[in-house]
């Protein structure tokens, strides 16, 4: 018997414009956020924090700030009662620094408190005495290189990565221009609006339940059983609403979480900690500095021969995820091109300071923004369009990646470039410019080109994460429920489930409802990161409603005596093709209920095998790659350094388009937090302590700093592993900023910016 | 001490200490949509209309509240029934993670009672005081715009 796919009959739900399914939780303030919950003899967490970038801890003495009213626990590392353990790759990182350890960075946390106000926990906090014998840190990645002093008993190099691919030697010699050049990226911090944040709630009966703002509910379940002891089936996550993560909320709540839990674990009260911002953005992992030499070798003709970076990047005081981070820094360090020889040498190393782990993009822009200002001076050096240079070394069908991965299909990498430079009338966009120049004398004018790379979902460094479950029901009302292992966090994942959902079960969307993850009821789904939502959750529901509406299928052709590929469901009705057999989808659950039909459905989904030597750096990298192509315009006023991006053209390759709304919110928000990236938000520290820890020093772009005109294009060269033929899109919709903008301001100025954020300090050194 | 205001139309009367924030009293009222981004007064997502104003209620003390008129993100759809600037954000996909929407609201709301009419610019400086780390901002202008079209 054969089913018709829904391929097969064409899409009603999937590229149509859709309303956000949260949109009027969120629009009326009902969106539950974890510091919204209330409940009954709920306490409030507070954190005694180190107050050195380096110190040995001599004593915690506790006894004064117990003896205030109101306070209901305060631990330290005596308190715990599993390991005193954390990092979700490598195990650098105690929950609580001990007596007789060093504090390693600002953020370290020394003890916790519980009191009945948030305000008798802050005056507590404060009053815990921790005596110190202060330590010289380790502040720059040259004094970690020299290793004088040591972060870690283990070194200062968390791990190196490489990749050699043909003999870069011989690409040099074969080369008629050889460049050389030096770039720095510095940090990034999330600012998501949302702080960090966790409620605990402790029961001897039941275990402990967790509801959070994160992206990683499996991460949490990991790392909290681990610190309080506890076997994983005690201790079950919820994510609650979640106010912006970009790769701020992947490790870091499984930090809070811990904290909190323990708390809740010793005074058996539901705990409340939130985190203030200052907290926040003092103790929370950052975007890597990274420091890099880059070498690139061309031929006359334009055809890159040899591409060598060597790397460093500053992890700060724990690893959290930078060796992940670091690889995908490798992968992408030579750009989105065709190169017969590459080499590459990335360091991570220790120093004092705060983290650095996942950000939206994980660590390519720094690389895409050194790759692509060498890209934009050999093209000057060639007397060449910019353009023109990328699409000669562009990547197509039957190209090689800098892993040596031959690409075979959903190559949109050349059409990116031909749709950027249609939509920004690219020719014309120059000579405005031109005019422009010549017209002005204090502010200038210039374009910059990026075009960029990304390896969709966790890669082969991290396949034994990379696999996803789903739940799908359908209650005998019809009404379906949808349970996922990956998170919510604005990007429009519910959205897409949803949609996905009705596109395969014919159910209309208002009927459909996905929970929050939760997980008592899916298997661990890995990460909510690297874009991979939509292609592995997405294909896990899908399997699961495909085997839902099979058997529905089965029941309507052998009740309504017609054959099953004759049958179709399609806006919340089940029909025979010509419409003679006809019933609602919601009449049709309750006869299959009433029948004994399973309505309830896993699916899972998981990708082959990927082989790549980590000896090389050669093989499949990523399972798949998605391409973007972004045109920008600046305005520098040369007097100030001040640069205003004035507009944006930007066109990605998507696969397939699934929800067309979501798509563009993800570009322009990506697009602006990349251009503060790329060009404000500089974070500031002193002896290790980071000074700009609120929105009044750390500077992100408001409503008055976004470009007057940003045109997003899609291409769509369908993947055929991804639902639909999608792939996915949270982060290269940043990448290729910083980049562009890097290289519009050169543009202007006449001079080459090599470090960002390209501040108007930074734009005036040059300058000058 | 004891102030009494008018929160979303009705009159509230209640206790409050003297350094407690305007913030605080209203979420500990239940106007959880009151959000604290920052507490500095410098992003926007405790955004409320006091006597027709927008104000960052994480400056204001709750003992300055007495004798005003407070509107919250709740006070807004209190029939079930979306307000026009809401509608807009809904409409024009003007919403991501949530957490800056229901203040981006307010500050819309004053707005548009000041001004039916804003021009984009006018837009801009009266949004300027909210931050987004999500949309960029695009849709919620275009948001603010639909909601002045359909008045
Ligand atoms: S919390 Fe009031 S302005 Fe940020
Ligand atoms: S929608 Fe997330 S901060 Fe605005």
């Amino acid at each position: 018997m054969s089913i018709r796919s829904t391929e097969e009959i064409g899409y009603s739900i999937i590229g149509r414009e859709v309303k956000r399914v949260d949109a009027v939780q969120k629009v009326t303030g009902q969106a539950k956020f974890v510091a919204d919950f209330d409940m009954k003899g709920m306490l409030y967490g507070a954190l005694v924090l180190s107050r050195h970038a380096r110190a040995r801890v001599k004593h915690i003495d506790t006894s004064y700030a117990r003896s205030l009213k109101g306070v209901r626990a305060i631990l330290t590392h005596k308190d715990i009662p599993g390991e005193n353990q954390l990092g979700e790759v490598i195990n650098d990182m105690p929950c609580l620094v001990p007596e007789g350890d060093e504090v390693r960075y600002y953020g370290d946390v020394v003890a916790l408190v519980a009191a009945d106000t948030l305000k008798i926990a802050n005056e507590a906090a404060d009053m815990v005495k921790v005596e110190y014998e202060e330590l010289e840190p380790v502040l720059t990645i040259e004094e970690a290189l020299e290793g004088k002093i040591r972060v870690h008993p283990s070194g200062n190099i968390v791990t190196s990565k490489k990749i050699r691919k043909g003999n870069v030697e011989l690409g040099f010699l074969r080369s008629d221009v050889i460049i050389e050049d030096d770039f720095y990226a510095h940090y990034q911090e999330h600012t998501y609006l949302e702080t960090q944040g966790i409620l605990a709630i402790f029961d001897s009966d039941y275990g402990l339940t967790i509801y959070g703002s994160m992206q990683c509910p499996y991460y949490v379940q990991d790392a909290v059983p681990r610190v309080l002891g506890l076997p994983l089936n005690r201790v079950r996550v919820i994510q609650a609403e979640t106010g912006g993560a970009f790769g701020g909320k992947e490790e870091i709540p499984s930090h809070v979480a811990a904290q909190c839990a323990l708390l809740a674990y010793h005074t058996r009260r539901p705990v409340l900690l939130v985190y203030p911002r200052e907290v926040d953005i003092q103790t929370t992992s950052k975007r890597h500095p990274i420091k890099s030499h880059y070498k690139i070798g061309l031929s006359k003709n334009g055809k890159i021969n040899a591409i060598e970076v060597v790397a460093h990047m500053d992890v700060g005081a724990y690893a959290t995820l930078s060796p992940i981070v670091m690889y995908r820094s490798l992968i992408h360090a030579a750009g989105a091109y065709d190169v017969p020889n590459v080499k590459i040498d990335i360091d991570g190393v220790y120093t004092n300071k705060v983290p650095c782990g996942a950000f939206r993009g994980f660590g390519t822009p720094q690389v895409f923004f050194a790759i692509e200002s060498m890209i934009d001076e050999a093209a000057e050096r060639l007397k060449m369009d910019p353009i023109e240079l990328r699409l000669k070394n562009a990547l197509r069908v039957g190209s090689r990646t800098a892993t040596a991965h031959l690409l075979k299909e959903s190559v949109g990498a050349v059409q990116t470039i031909e749709h950027a430079v249609k939509i920004s009338n690219y020719e014309a966009l120059k000579r405005h410019v031109a005019e422009f120049n010549v017209k002005n004398r204090f502010k200038k004018r210039g374009i910059g080109v990026s075009h960029i790379i990304y390896g969709v979902s966790l890669g082969a460094a991290g396949q034994h994460l990379d696999a996803a479950s789903a739940l799908v029901q359908v209650h005998k009302d019809g009404s379906v429920s949808l349970h996922i292992g990956n998170t919510e966090m604005g990007q429009g994942a519910k959205t897409v489930m949803t949609m996905i959902a009705s596109e395969v079960l014919g159910q209309s969307m208002d009927r459909i409802y996905m929970a929050n993850p939760d997980t008592s009821y899916v298997q661990d789904s890995g990460p909510t990161v690297a874009s991979r939502t939509t292609v592995f959750s997405g294909n896990a529901l899908k399997e699961a409603c495909e085997k839902i509406k099979r058997r529905m299928t089965e029941y309507f052709a052998k009740t309504r005596e017609v054959s099953t590929d004759d049958v179709i469901f399609e806006g919340g009705t089940v029909r025979t093709l010509d419409g003679a057999k006809k019933t609602s989808f919601d009449a049709l659950a309750r006869e299959c209920d009433a029948a004994n039909v399973k309505l309830i459905e896993t699916g899972w989904f998981r990708t082959p095998k990927l082989h790549w030597d980590p000896k090389t750096g050669l093989g499949e990298a990523y399972v798949t790659y998605a391409y973007a192509t972004q045109i920008v315009v600046v305005e520098v006023d040369l007097l100030t350094g001040r640069t205003n991006v004035t507009e944006g053209y930007t066109s990605h390759d998507v696969g397939k388009k699934l929800n067309p709304v979501g798509l563009i919110g993800q570009v322009q928000g990506g697009f602006v937090q990349g251009m503060g990236y790329a060009i404000s938000e500089e974070l500031k520290t002193e002896n290790g302590k980071i000074l700009t820890d609120n929105f009044n020093t750390y500077i992100i772009p408001t409503v008055m700093d976004i470009p007057k005109k940003l045109k997003i294009d899609f291409v769509e060269d369908e993947f055929k592993t991804g639902p639909f033929g999608a792939k996915g899109i949270g982060e290269p919709s940043l990448m290729p900023t910083p980049a562009a903008i890097a290289n519009a301001i050169s543009n202007a100025i006449g001079k080459r910016v090599r470090r960002i954020p390209a501040t108007p300090e930074y734009v005036m050194s040059l300058l000058e | 001490m004891q102030v009494r205001f008018k929160l979303n139309d009705e009159v509230v009367e209640v206790e409050v200490a003297d350094d407690e924030r305007a913030l605080d009293l209203l979420r500990r009222l239940g106007m959880k949509g009151v959000k604290e981004g920052c507490g500095e007064g410098e992003c926007g997502a405790c955004t409320i209309i006091v006597n027709g104003k927008n104000v960052a209620s994480c400056l204001m003390l709750a003992p300055e509240l007495d004798g005003t008129e407070v509107w919250t993100i709740e006070g807004l759809s209190k029939n079930g029934q979306l307000d026009p600037v809401q509608k807009a954000f809904v409409e024009a996909g003007a919403i991501q993670c949530g957490f800056c929407t229901p203040g981006m609201v307010m500050s819309a709301k004053a707005l548009l009672m000041k001004n039916p009419r804003p021009t984009e610019e006018e837009i801009k400086k009266g949004m300027e005081g909210n931050l987004c780390r999500c949309t960029g901002y695009f849709k919620i202008i275009e948001a603010v715009k639909k909601a002045a079209g359909e008045r």
